[in-house]
């Protein structure tokens, strides 16, 4: 036994590589921003585009060149191929090395800049017309969304007009969370005391879904809901009957909201046969957002059955 | 609910035990926990009944649980990590079955699928990549630096005890209690006494806070070994590239480790004492815990990969025959990355809220970092450019390692642009990312030196066939595992999902388990490759200690070493002393005058830490507050007695010296020296002829 003669994993990784490029024919599938739905989704997917075309000057070679140098250099009796023990330095070379990487890098910085500033979600402004306000609040395991102008508030469906802005303010009244509308806008993180924005444009009338992404227990997977973005006028239509349908939330259907709850158990604790099966609908005077928002900033602990999503806050039927 | 509490036992009772609740709900759920259970207590059944069997308590004591030896310390870390991560890959492997068992709710309950991510996360991070990484500069640093042990032994033998006592707290949350939750990042108030009000979250902060302890220390004694041990003529210029990396992973530790420890038991206070760090009330503030966390998190991965390069440094130079490419590059490289990484922790947290001024500044830092790193990958081609490769084990690592490792860095500098991190961060996407980066990156490195320097630990090589059969699996595996994960994050699947109702995302999930399967079949191929190799050592065995025909000191000397290393220590004139001095035939000198060598004497002190420890953290757990107070007590009494032990050294005397080394030397002129083209037969007893333009 000279040599081990194994086949070396280099065509093995081919076929991998072969296998995985053809799955990615399938990524174009909907409620992605590989899909847009709207100009913000659109701008950070042309950004994942362009840096990976980018990068790929560096990265090529290195996928090319490691084959060929290891086939070429490889030892056997009288190779061609040149060989220098001593050989460890050439100024060139190293100018190529750092050179490149320092320019890709500049030209990457540069567009990140740009587009980091453009999508800020504390500033960025999409069209003239004046945003429409939301406030979201996370909790267990389900997000509730208050359109405050319009005295109305939902769960598992977020209706929203289309070409126009939607500000959206969050927080938490429970564990931190994370928004998310892949096919809108990336994620933003929400946390109990405390608000953080995003803004949101939709092109035209589609139904998208949403998620938290960050953990938070048992219902974390259910915590999923239907974005609808909608024409004006049938967005107003939507409005009313959210409006006409919908139960008061006041002190007394926030709490049972906001029990350790996911969607399904909270529809059977609250939804009338005028809402749709999965969603809740709302009407609503006070200003609840800073009711919630302010619950944590008295200079009093707050008792453990007193914050929601606790056990002891209250939790309707086991898993 | 308050949990049951009891004054003696603390909050532990009968439904601690995962058999109580197969009793109660037999389903498939806590099948698998009972499994899991049941394999630890079996494994440890089978480990005391063979040593028992063959009667090796009284060696194993003797010869390792005692002892200070570097590289006997080494090896055991490197146990400890291959242990764990069996571990590891199997829970890797439940979690890819669940998701594959299609759109609906699998086979696990969502708190169990919780469970296993948190721990397989927790792990693989502190219980395989830092042991198995420590573990290996353990065994190779002295040897590589002409020393004789490594600068604090004692402290060294601490540094493995409180290690494998919180590695060994992961094991028990498996029998008795649950582990967390809340990922291998804990972040609260998730993990606050609100809303997780069991032993979970207790078990993760003793565990992070006393092996966090224990990495410490080994930073400390590392980089001090490093600066003060080197042998004569050592400069820092001529030091082999594998100890800069350890010397900068050294640093990272000593500066990256405490925020982590102090955030952890800041959470402590939060959940034992009633301090409000992190919770939603009172001025808690949780973003304090991400901003902690991270300054330690992200120069976490950068002491993880970083020797993994110097492990690479070494192998692609042997085993293209030639000198490392860009010495002075790879060294500026390096410390480059040392300081960058502390830089860039904010990317974790791109969105949570700040301005995007911020947002862009460290985008660009973390950018920065690719600079350096594309200039190490191109130096290493240019190592092998004009060589002469030998496609041996740790080499194949290293060609798949170069060229999987750029799509991580491709997918790293990705998620550096907040942009695109707005949709991808929290998905499978990033789970990709650093599952790219740790597998072909650290894993891959640590195999490759687990191969590279196995003769020199043992004294016989690692078998050929299922070395390369490894490879060939753990690269088809990583990829068919972990780049499907990469097209369903761009589709918006976050991670830690037990479930998911979107049928596109089943396809690719198929694929993934697949290669999970490949995957365990790697590890078992690493197991099976020892086994064999074991079997078959006498035809492998290189006593002369020189299998490669290496560059540094380490392969200078015989395989496995004396407890002592060096029986003259060498004084360096060459960056590859020892192929220097094979090039000009004045290796394997024989030297004028031996000298008594004080080595240090064994000691229990580790194991005790090790066991009193433990015992203190279950106590913590499970508010057993008088075993606690105990054991406090008994691990300061076993440091105080131990400072009055002031026989800690033993001499061996020259003329033993004098012998075994003439008797080596005797072997070393005896033994024909073989050309590269027999490396892998029996007739390489480890004396390399240097022949290298033979061939041409």
């Amino acid at each position: 036994m000279a040599q081990v003669n194994m086949p070396n994993p280099i065509p093995l990784l081919m076929v991998a590589v072969i296998l995985l490029v053809s799955m990615s024919q399938m990524v174009a599938a909907s409620d992605s921003f590989m899909d847009p739905q709207g100009p913000i989704a659109a701008i950070q997917k042309t950004h994942l585009l362009r840096a990976t075309a980018v990068i790929m000057v560096a990265v090529i070679p290195v996928l090319i060149l490691v084959p060929l140098i290891a086939f070429r250099y490889r030892r056997r009796r009288n190779s061609y191929a040149v060989y220098r023990p001593d050989w460890d330095f050439s100024a060139k070379l190293e100018f190529l090395m750092w050179g490149v990487p320092v320019v890709i890098v500049a030209l990457l910085s540069f567009y990140l800049w740009k587009a980091t500033h453009r999508l800020d979600p504390y500033a960025s402004t999409f069209g003239e017309d004046p945003a429409l306000r939301v406030q979201v609040v996370g909790l267990d395991w389900k997000w509730l969304f208050i359109y405050p102008d319009l005295g109305i508030a939902s769960v598992g469906e977020f209706g929203i007009p289309t070409k126009r802005q939607v500000a959206v303010t969050l927080t938490t009244d429970t564990v931190m969370q994370s928004f998310m509308i892949p096919a809108l806008a990336g994620q933003i993180y929400a946390m109990p005391g405390m608000t953080t924005q995003l803004h949101l444009v939709a092109d035209a009338p589609e139904v998208m879904q949403g998620e938290n992404t960050q953990y938070n227990g048992r219902g974390f997977t259910k915590q999923k809901f239907r974005t609808v973005a909608m024409h004006n006028d049938e967005f107003e239509a939507w409005a009313q009957k959210v409006r006409d349908n919908g139960i008061q939330l006041n002190p007394a259907t926030y709490q049972t909201l906001a029990m350790r709850t996911d969607r399904d158990e909270v529809q059977a604790a609250l939804g009338t046969d005028k809402m749709p099966k999965d969603a809740l609908y709302f009407t609503m005077e006070q200003d609840l957002f800073q009711t919630i928002l302010h619950r944590y900033h008295k200079g009093k602990a707050l008792p453990v059955d007193q914050q929601p999503g606790t056990a002891s806050f209250g939790q309707e039927g086991q898993q | 609910m308050t949990p049951s509490y009891s004054g003696f036992l603390g909050r532990l009772d009968w439904d601690a035990l995962p058999i109580t609740g197969l009793i109660q709900n037999p389903n498939a759920n806590e099948i698998v926990a009972n499994a899991a259970a049941a394999i630890v207590l079996v494994g440890v059944v089978v480990v005391v009944s063979l040593l028992s069997w063959f009667r090796l308590w009284t060696p194993l004591w003797r010869d390792w649980l005692t002892s200070v030896d570097h590289k006997k310390i080494g090896i055991m870390y490197v146990v400890f990590a291959i242990v764990m991560l069996a571990r590891g890959v199997l829970e890797g492997v439940v979690m890819r079955a669940q998701q594959a068992a299609g759109p609906g709710d699998g086979f696990l309950e969502a708190e169990h699928f919780a469970e296993l991510f948190s721990t397989h996360g927790t792990i693989m991070i502190f219980f395989v990549a830092v042991p198995f990484v420590f573990g290996i500069a353990n065994f190779v640093v002295p040897l590589m630096i002409g020393a004789r042990d490594v600068a604090f032994p004692r402290l060294n033998q601490i540094s493995l005890g409180l290690t494998v006592s919180s590695g060994m707290m992961l094991m028990v949350s498996l029998v008795v209690g649950r582990f967390s939750t809340g990922g291998w990042t804990a972040y609260p108030p998730y993990t606050g006494a609100a809303f997780n009000p069991g032993v979970g979250p207790d078990y993760w902060i003793w565990a992070i806070v006393v092996s966090g302890v224990g990495t410490t220390l080994t930073g400390i004694n590392f980089a001090v070994t490093i600066y003060k041990m080197r042998a004569p003529g050592m400069t820092f210029m001529r030091l082999p590239m594998y100890c800069w990396t350890i010397i900068c992973s050294s640093i990272l530790i000593v500066f990256a480790m405490p925020p982590l420890g102090v955030a952890a038991l800041l959470l402590a206070a939060d959940r034992y004492l009633d301090f409000h760090f992190f919770t939603n009330d009172l001025g808690g503030n949780m973003m304090n815990y991400a901003n902690l966390f991270w300054l330690f998190g992200h120069p976490e991965v950068y002491l993880l990969v970083l020797p993994a390069y110097g492990i690479y440094s070494e192998v692609f130079a042997t085993f293209s025959a030639k000198r490392l490419y860009g010495y002075n590059s790879l060294v500026i490289a390096t410390m480059s990355i040392a300081v960058l990484s502390f830089t860039v922790w904010l990317h974790h947290f791109f969105t949570m809220g700040q301005s995007a001024l911020i947002n862009a500044v460290f985008g660009i830092a973390t950018m920065l970092i690719a600079i350096p790193t594309g200039v190490k990958v191109y130096d290493w081609m240019a190592t092998l450019w004009r060589g002469r490769i030998r496609f041996s084990v740790p080499m194949l690592y290293g060609l798949a390692f170069l060229m999987l490792f750029v799509i991580g860095g491709l997918s790293g500098v990705i998620l550096a642009n907040p942009t695109v991190d707005y949709q991808v961060h929290n998905t499978l996407f990033l789970v990709a990312h650093f599952h790219n980066v740790l597998l072909p990156g650290v894993l891959f490195g640590l195999l490759a030196a687990y191969n590279y320097w196995f003769p020199k630990a043992f004294g016989f090589r690692l078998n050929e066939v299922w070395g390369r059969v490894s490879v060939a699996l753990w690269t088809i595996g990583f990829l068919l595992t972990f780049m499907p994960l990469y097209f369903v994050g761009l589709m918006g699947m976050p991670r830690r999902s037990f479930s998911y109702d979107d049928p596109s995302f089943h396809p690719f999930m198929m694929v993934a388990i697949v290669g999970a399967l490949v995957i365990t079949c790697a590890l078992f191929s690493v197991l099976i490759q020892l086994w064999v190799s074991i079997r078959d050592r006498e035809k492998t065995r290189v006593p002369v200690g020189d299998p490669w025909d290496g560059r540094t000191l380490e392969w200078s000397i015989p395989s496995p070493p004396p407890p002592y290393n060096f029986a003259i220590i060498p004084t360096v004139t060459d960056r590859d002393d020892f192929a220097a001095a094979k090039d000009k035939g004045a290796a394997y000198p024989t030297p004028d005058a031996y000298e008594d060598i004080e080595l240090p004497r064994n000691t229990g002190i580790g194991f005790v830490l090790c066991v009193l420890s433990g015992i203190w953290m279950f106590a913590l757990v499970w508010w057993i507050w008088w075993l606690a107070a105990l054991m406090t007590v008994l691990m300061i009494l076993a440091v105080i007695v131990w400072t009055f032990d002031d026989s800690t050294e033993l001499t061996i005397p020259a003329e033993e010296v004098r012998k075994d080394h003439e008797a080596w030397l005797a072997r070393v002129h005896g033994e024909k020296a073989v050309d590269r083209d027999f490396e892998t037969s029996p007739e390489n007893r480890g004396l390399a002829r240097p022949d290298l333009e033979a061939v041409t």
